[in-house]
């Protein structure tokens, strides 16, 4: 590849796009400020903070704590939920105003489904669920870096010739800023005019996990697989779950079970997740399990055959019977 | 580009060959894939929208149209499709298509697409196991101007105008009124995919794929391969391996309290 300056200089500064969930900014927009504050430090720009959303003006204060220079909010009724029409088509026209060289997006649902829409608009290049992410000085570019086939073989990924350079990340993947009180930033309403007849309505949101938090933003999963035995025993599990505050996750063998919805299921064809303790309890690790959550940063394995793939890539392994182990362990970290 | 739909009801599933997995080991020197011997299969997401496609046409009548961009032995993959009950294979094959990004990837299909002429619902599985990006759904239906919805987990109601699909969130999932022509992309939890009876074997047999090279489709070539693609891969590299696994011993009781205590000390 030759190192050369052949990409429109026109295009300047880091953009991050907010990530609301249920009105709320989740987590993974701090992340995206964290990592987007180091490559604008690199490049010498300005950070920007991308907001659609209604009644969210009072939250914006926040993402210039942690990390944004400006803050582009647009704060409209036609916000109020996410349709992928009307974002795509607004942050479009925002990208063709100001012309950021670099745009983070959070690989949530809806990030992973507005990211490709909007480059595919743009005509530009999109990396997807980006683990490392740094500048190359000499030639500006982003360099990314991602997992294939499963987390077992890394990509980096360069967009030379075309602006802007988008990237999606995954939740939990990058570090965000300690909170500074003291950063002062400008926050601009930017106004555009779209066509809001869109061809998507949505009717409904309906929020059906009781958990408290959600598994991509989890910081502690237990997951079952199926030492469990039986469904009853699930109890054990979600008890668990409750006492580390926790989310639950599931392998495929106890989805297809019926024991649990296939919102639970970690792995090849369900969700992939990174949380900074994964328990897996009486997970045998087939590989399709793995991909979904090798990349978790301590992983905890409890399972019956001391041989089963899962303590390949354990930190701590436990060899015993789930249903006699995890009463135990509940009993004493409750007292 | 307007849309043309016709009478009667056009469904297309997009599919992917990937290598096969399911039968995979890791080998535990390199932390590589152990791709010996390994063959290739349907990507297993693409499985649940062929068969979203088979429910809707049994249901309303129709045509199913798969088509694949890929080598030619994609073609089996696509016969596949065959033996379950789509009616057309279209497989895109072309030397000018290797390397293709999801950017390039995406335009060769809706050239494909538009040749076909005729549709009103688009499924594409939520992404590939090889790549995982989930791109070509959103940037596919980007590229022939239609709506799309990523991840649905049930189609409510569907008619001539619009469809009616829950689509999963982080949380739960949205219930979203779509006007057709649209695009879709399917989780697992959609349908139990049936499996190919003896009929549909033999008529898959006896089948061919059309095949469109990228003149077929008028595809632009600076569109396509490596030239079309904006990404490109600058190294590979086998990640690090992870330190050994170390196990507690004891009762339940004493491994408990000691799985608690280096817990405890390593959140510090």
């Amino acid at each position: 590849m030759k190192k050369e300056n052949n990409h429109d200089d026109k295009y300047y500064h880091v953009w991050i796009l907010v990530d609301y969930n249920l009105g709320v900014i989740s987590s993974v927009t701090y992340e995206l400020l964290g990592v987007g504050r180091y490559l604008a430090d690199k490049l010498g720009v300005k950070l920007g903070a991308v907001g659609l959303g209604f009644n969210i003006e009072n939250k914006t204060i926040d993402l210039i704590k942690y990390g944004a220079d400006i803050v582009y909010i647009i704060d409209d009724k036609n916000y109020e939920k996410f349709n992928d029409e009307i974002y795509s088509e607004s942050y479009f026209r925002l990208i063709e105003m100001y012309k950021p060289e670099i745009i983070l997006i959070g690989a949530t649902i809806y990030g992973r489904s507005m990211a490709p829409k909007i480059a595919s608009m743009l005509n530009t290049g999109l990396t997807a669920d980006c683990t490392g992410l740094d500048i190359d000085l000499e030639t500006k570019n982003l360099i990314q870096i991602r997992p294939a086939f499963g987390g077992n073989l890394m990509a980096t990924i360069i967009c030379p010739y075309k602006r802007p350079q988008i990237a999606t990340v995954r939740p939990k993947v990058m570090k965000a800023k300690k909170v500074d009180t003291s950063r002062k930033g400008k926050v601009i309403k930017p106004k555009i005019n779209i066509n809001i007849n869109s061809k998507l309505v949505i009717i409904d949101c309906v929020k059906t996990l009781s958990e408290v938090v959600n598994l991509s933003e989890a910081e502690v999963i237990v997951s079952v697989g199926r030492g469990i035995e039986k469904k009853e025993n699930l109890i054990l599990i979600e008890e668990l779950a409750k006492v580390l505050g926790a989310a639950i996750g599931a392998s495929r063998a106890v989805v297809d079970s019926g024991w649990i919805g296939y919102e639970h299921q970690i792995g090849q064809t369900g969700i992939t997740v990174s949380p900074k303790l994964y328990i897996a309890c009486g997970i045998s690790g087939a590989v399709q399990h793995l991909i979904g959550m090798s990349s978790a940063n301590k992983i905890v394995a409890i399972n019956k055959d001391p041989e089963a793939e899962i303590f390949q890539i354990a930190d701590i392994g436990i060899v015993g019977d789930i249903n006699e182990f995890i009463p135990e362990l509940i009993r004493i970290y409750k007292a | 580009m307007e849309t043309l739909r016709s009478d009667e009801l056009n469904i297309i599933v997009c599919i992917k060959q990937v290598p096969d997995t399911s039968n995979v080991d890791i080998n535990k020197e390199t932390n590589t894939l152990i791709r010996n011997g390994i063959g290739s299969t349907i990507n297993p997401f693409d499985v649940y929208a062929v068969e979203e496609g088979l429910k809707i046409k049994e249901k309303l009548g129709g045509n199913l149209t798969t088509i694949s961009m890929g080598i030619k032995s994609a073609e089996k993959q696509l016969k596949e499709t065959t033996a379950l009950g789509v009616d057309n294979t279209v497989l895109l094959n072309d030397k000018l298509f290797a390397g293709s990004d999801t950017l390039a990837t995406a335009y060769i299909l809706s050239m494909g697409i538009k040749k076909l002429k005729t549709y009103d619902l688009i499924i594409c599985g939520k992404q590939a196991i090889d790549g995982d990006t989930g791109h070509i759904g959103p940037s596919l239906a980007e590229k022939l101007n239609i709506p799309h919805l990523t991840c649905v987990k049930k189609i409510e109601e569907f008619n001539e105008k619009f469809l009616i699909c829950q689509r999963m969130t982080e949380n739960g999932y949205d219930v979203v009124k779509m006007y057709l022509p649209a695009l879709i992309t399917v989780v697992k939890d959609i349908n139990k995919p049936r499996f190919p009876t003896l009929k549909g074997k033999m008529k898959a047999r006896n089948s061919a794929s059309t095949i469109w090279d990228a003149y077929d489709i008028l595809a632009n070539r600076e569109k396509c391969g490596l030239i079309g693609s904006p990404t490109k891969v600058l190294t590979t590299y086998i990640p690090k391996r992870k330190s050994k696994v170390e196990f507690i011993n004891g009762t339940p009781k004493e491994q408990a309290q000691k799985l608690l205590d280096k817990l405890r000390i390593s959140k510090k």
